[in-house]
């Protein structure tokens, strides 16, 4: 049993007009997503924006009810748990955001911030917490002394190291990390990816990482699964993901993202997308990418390619892929089948 | 984006690759400019912060004294006023004794014909620099003690009003749906009707009577307050604070007291400023109307009405002074409002 | 070498803030020739939005102030003239696209109309004609479609529309220098890529100078010819793009390079972060900006700012240590990539 397990999970929102309110459609945020991540592992979410990866991180932790599927954690269902077991779901499962400045209340101390969960979870005595904040403080790399000071006399590196210190207040076995790194400059987010990594190791911790950013995604990941528009279209390991992409999508975003070393950037081949990304709310018919796709044939716009293993040592194992003209890997060699990829027809045409 | 105004705020929806990816400096330049000079520096306290603006303000400053000095009057009158009607009940032989305020050089109750030859009061003069009114009495001991009046009513009014929508406003922000709907279409009718008109309704009601007139107000008041709260509630609890509080564990009493409200108060502290101010002005219609404070107590609006019926004659002074002091204070509690919105709105920075 | 195209020296830009004197940009000098783009690197609060619109005369004063250098525009000192001549130069020989396009397009205007108003603010064209190349500066910058979409309003186009709407309404009046402040920082990485396309082309297309001021050093790598590194309102480095990456001579500009993740290597290797904070920019110390964070510190550092030492050609660096010294360190670093042959 994998320590989370994600089936079909779907977020739609409604979109609500007029002076009454009327639900007129649906915002598929989250479409039918899949996966599974293994105690210690660190599960990378990939995708642009409209893709959905921020709220399959919310959704996860309930924060954002899910319209549909199952999401288990160590065999108890999230989306049906009980206020108690919820209550014991919160401690094990923690998640750190994106933007350092609004995740934090302007009005607490740090302290009172850091210890937040020990208050609610009513963790200790009142000695206990004080000594249980100022030892995550030290772990996070603060001074105990900084946490009666208010978050903003912190710099945005410190303000996230902060949040990540709450985030572990509860000792737990998994952390959502929602773009942690985003909004920080490159030299910090260097340092709160070590931060990240360390602690990893040392409590023994499993992520999920959502991200924008293909090159930290790839770097602090064990797998990476790539969304686009609500769909996961590919899982890979991310060693060998830059090397042996199979979706036309991941290929793409592997090529747009500028590689800091110019003689490389000078040899590259770019490929360049048409046009930009639908939206969520009228996805396209059949596969959701086949009208950027370069390689969409006919078969692409009846249905959603199936998200299921590809075969290929290349491909690393454990390699997914919603594709039917996914890119194959034979004795160093790339080539994609003319004939649809089998396992990926829907059921009834397999 | 319009038609997506009722779509949950989620990072990544349709039309938002702008907020998906910002980093530190995904600000607009002047906002840029903003962030070199104060990271520059050093952080401040929030209040303090406010103070460091509201100081620069010269406007907000005059509005500030004025407060000051006119609610010092108050505080000293009222407590002469309590003194003044010991010794009046204590001992009827003392009842014609007269009693100057603290601040005040005359009992301003002490009628003098003496003072007023014509019948029609006389002018400033060394002895009586605002001069008297058409009982002889002194305009200046009035004016200060109907300063009294006019502070409790900007109080006591606007604290009646804060406590309902204190009370109404988060309960509609935070819960939303139906019974925010109701709160808000109450609001809408106290915001629609006629707002004299509507006090005018309630004295007559309650009747007659200065602690009517507070009632009245206060009662009036509440429907801006709770607007305010609201709006607040609302836009501060999709903050991610809130939301890592919520994953925490935190329930809802906990984030509303601890989250919610501590961090929706800036503008409710200004709308109170000019609250007060607000229920000055209204009293003294009332007053001048006749159904506010009755003679032979004294007040602003009542002292305004009395002189314009003797205006004819020239009397300049019982008009001028009571308007001019009503005017002051509130302007000073305007201006200090406004300076105190602009201190704490970032946006409106400098 | 007089005829540059831009040719900035000494450029000091300090804020006057009540609680002292922010030195946001501090003595920084480059140049710029047509069709040439540079990028300016730097992490925030390094000064270099300021430089840019220090050359556009858009510094808020107060607080802020230009207190020092000269701003050679074609032989023209942008800092010597009046308020109404600088207007002209911002729409006419400089233009700027920002980062984000949501906020720089007014919302209840017509984009088409937009655009066809910068033409006539500085081209004094009659409004039919201004339609007309606005629409035609609309289907060069890539928006399919231009005549129907000039009709529509912001919020109907989507993030990288914006940008591209934002760089027609740029070079509309073919300026000599684009200014092009994170142009694709707010933008989704495919979409990065067009627009990075859609730069190029016009630089090419105009002749013009472009200055791209970004944290990202794959966007540099990718566009750039030349790099200034700026830490704490200095120049620390200033080369070719090339000696930038596999010749830096700065330990601010090995930090940088060692804390990025790389897309492209093969196996996982930790990252060599920059140590401490970014330095208070109110209390910058005399010398160095980097001292504190520098791993390789020397006493004399805290002492004077280091004048410039070429070690290549075109290729300047502010440093104490000795080179041989720095050679010797920088081949111990595990990220370096020595120049390819």
């Amino acid at each position: 049993m994998s320590l989370l397990e994600v089936s079909d999970l779907r977020k739609h929102f409604p979109i609500r007009t007029g002076v009454l309110k009327r639900t007129t459609g649906w915002v598929y945020a989250v479409d039918g997503v899949s996966f599974d991540v293994e105690k210690g592992e660190t599960m990378g979410l990939v995708g642009e924006s409209g893709g959905g990866k921020s709220t399959v991180g919310r959704a996860l932790l309930r924060l954002t009810p899910a319209t549909g599927g199952n999401v288990t954690f160590e065999g108890i269902n999230v989306m049906k748990a009980s206020r108690g077991e919820m209550q014991k779901l919160r401690s094990d499962m923690q998640i750190v955001f994106q933007d350092p400045y609004a995740s934090l209340n302007p009005r607490m101390r740090v302290r009172d911030i850091v210890g937040e969960g020990l208050v609610i979870h009513d963790v200790g005595t009142d000695a206990e917490r004080k000594k249980r904040v100022a030892e995550l403080m030290d772990i996070v790399g603060l001074s105990p002394e900084q946490a009666e000071r208010y978050p903003h006399e912190f710099s945005g590196g410190q303000r996230q190291r902060i949040g990540i210190a709450r985030a572990l207040a509860l000792n737990p076995k998994l952390i959502i990390l929602d773009e942690p790194v985003s909004a920080l400059d490159v030299s910090i987010r260097a340092q709160v990816l070590n931060l990240l990594e360390d602690l990893q190791d040392e409590f023994d911790l499993t992520y999920v990482f959502v991200s924008h950013d293909l090159s930290v995604v790839k770097h602090i990941s064990d797998r990476v699964a790539v969304m686009y528009l609500g769909k996961l279209v590919e899982i890979s390991d991310s060693a060998v993901l830059y090397d042996f992409p199979q979706h036309p999508y991941t290929e793409a975003l592997l090529s747009a993202v500028p590689i800091p070393d110019p003689q490389t950037e000078r040899s590259r081949k770019r490929i360049m997308l048409e046009g930009d990304v639908p939206s969520p709310a009228d996805p396209p018919k059949g596969c959701v990418f086949h009208p950027r796709c370069p390689r969409a044939q006919e078969i692409c716009t009846t249905a959603m390619p199936r998200h299921v293993p590809t075969p290929g040592a290349d491909a690393g194992e454990r390699h997914e892929v919603a594709c039917y003209f996914p890119a194959r890997f034979k004795d160093g060699q790339r080539f994609v089948a003319d004939e649809p990829f089998r396992d990926a027809l829907p059921e009834d045409q397999a | 984006m319009a038609k997506w105004d009722s779509v949950k705020p989620e990072r990544d929806l349709y039309g938002s690759n702008l907020t998906e990816t910002p980093t530190v400096d995904a600000r607009r330049t002047e906002e840029v400019v903003e962030e070199t000079v104060e990271t520059g520096a050093k952080p401040l306290g929030l209040w303090a912060d406010t103070w460091r603006r509201l100081k620069r303000n010269k406007l907000a400053l005059v509005g500030l004294g004025i407060i000051i000095v006119f609610l010092s009057i108050g505080v000293v009158e009222t407590a002469f006023y309590q003194a003044h009607l010991h010794i009046r009940s204590s001992s009827d032989t003392r009842a014609n004794s007269h009693v100057a305020g603290y601040l005040a050089p005359y009992d301003p109750n002490e009628v003098n014909y003496a003072l007023s030859p014509q019948g029609v009061g006389s002018p400033p003069s060394w002895k009586h620099p605002f001069g008297t009114d058409f009982l002889g009495r002194d305009v200046l001991s009035r004016v200060l003690i109907a300063t009294r009046i006019a502070m409790l009513v900007g109080i006591i009014a606007v604290a009646i009003a804060l406590t309902l929508g204190l009370l109404l406003g988060p309960i509609s922000g935070y819960y939303g749906g139906a019974i925010d709907s109701v709160i808000m279409r109450i609001a809408d009718i106290f915001f629609a009707f006629p707002y004299i008109l509507f006090v005018l309704l309630i004295m007559s009601v309650l009747g007659q009577g200065f602690q009517n007139v507070f009632i009245a107000i206060g009662v009036l008041g509440w429907a801006s307050f709770a607007r305010i709260v609201r709006g607040q509630i609302l836009s501060v609890k999709s903050m991610e604070y809130v939301e890592a509080a919520r994953a925490q564990g935190a329930g809802d009493v906990r984030i509303i007291f601890r989250h919610v409200l501590p961090n929706s108060m800036a503008p409710v502290y200004v709308a109170v400023a000019m609250a007060i101010g607000g229920a000055i002005v209204t009293e003294a219609a009332l007053s001048y109307l006749g159904i506010g404070v009755q003679p032979p107590e004294s007040s602003w609006g009542l002292m305004i009405a009395e002189s314009v019926q003797y205006l004819a004659s020239g009397n300049w002074w019982w008009l001028l002074f009571p308007s001019l002091a009503l005017t002051t204070t509130v302007f000073g509690f305007i201006s200090f409002g406004n300076g105190l919105r602009d201190a704490t709105d970032p946006k409106l920075k400098e | 070498m007089a005829d540059h195209l831009l040719d900035v020296k000494d450029l000091s830009t300090y804020f006057f803030t009540h609680a002292g004197v922010v030195k946001a940009v501090n003595g920084v000098s480059f140049t710029l020739e047509r069709n040439e783009t540079i990028g300016i690197v730097g992490e925030s609060g390094s000064g270099k939005t300021v430089a840019a619109m220090s050359l556009l005369g858009l510094i808020p004063d107060p607080p802020g102030k230009v207190v020092g250098g000269t701003l050679m525009l074609d032989q023209r000192d942008l800092r010597t003239l009046s308020d109404e001549e600088m207007r002209a130069v911002r729409g006419n020989d400089i233009a700027m696209i920002f980062q984000d396009p949501m906020t720089s397009l007014n919302p209840v205007m017509k984009v088409g109309k937009q655009v066809a108003e910068a033409i006539v603010l500085h081209q004094k064209k009659s409004n039919s004609e201004a339609r007309r190349m606005a629409i035609a500066a609309l289907a060069r910058v890539g928006i399919p479609d231009a005549p129907r979409r000039a009709e529509q309003y912001p919020f109907e186009f989507s993030g990288g529309m914006r940008q591209r709407v934002m760089i027609a309404m740029a070079v509309s009046s073919n300026p000599d220098v684009l200014i092009a402040d994170e142009p694709t920082t707010a933008l989704d990485v495919t979409i990065q890529a067009q627009i990075i396309d859609v730069i190029r082309e016009m630089q090419f297309e105009f002749n013009s100078g472009v200055i791209l001021i970004t944290h990202d050093l794959g966007v540099i790598a990718e566009i750039a010819d030349k790099v200034m590194v700026m830490y704490g309102g200095r120049t620390v480095e200033y080369a070719p793009i090339d000696e930038i990456f596999y010749n830096a001579h700065h330990p601010y500009t090995w930090g940088l390079l060692s804390s990025l993740p790389r897309l492209d290597a093969s196996k996982k290797v930790r990252l060599t972060p920059i140590e401490g904070q970014p330095p208070n920019l109110l209390f910058l110390p005399e010398g160095c900006p980097f001292v504190g964070r520098c791993p390789h510190e020397l006493p004399q550092c805290r002492g004077e700012w280091p004048a410039e030492e070429t070690v290549a050609p075109a290729h300047g660096v502010h440093c104490w240590i000795p080179v041989d010294q720095r050679l010797a360190l920088r081949a111990e670093l595990p990220h370096f990539k020595e120049p390819a042959a």
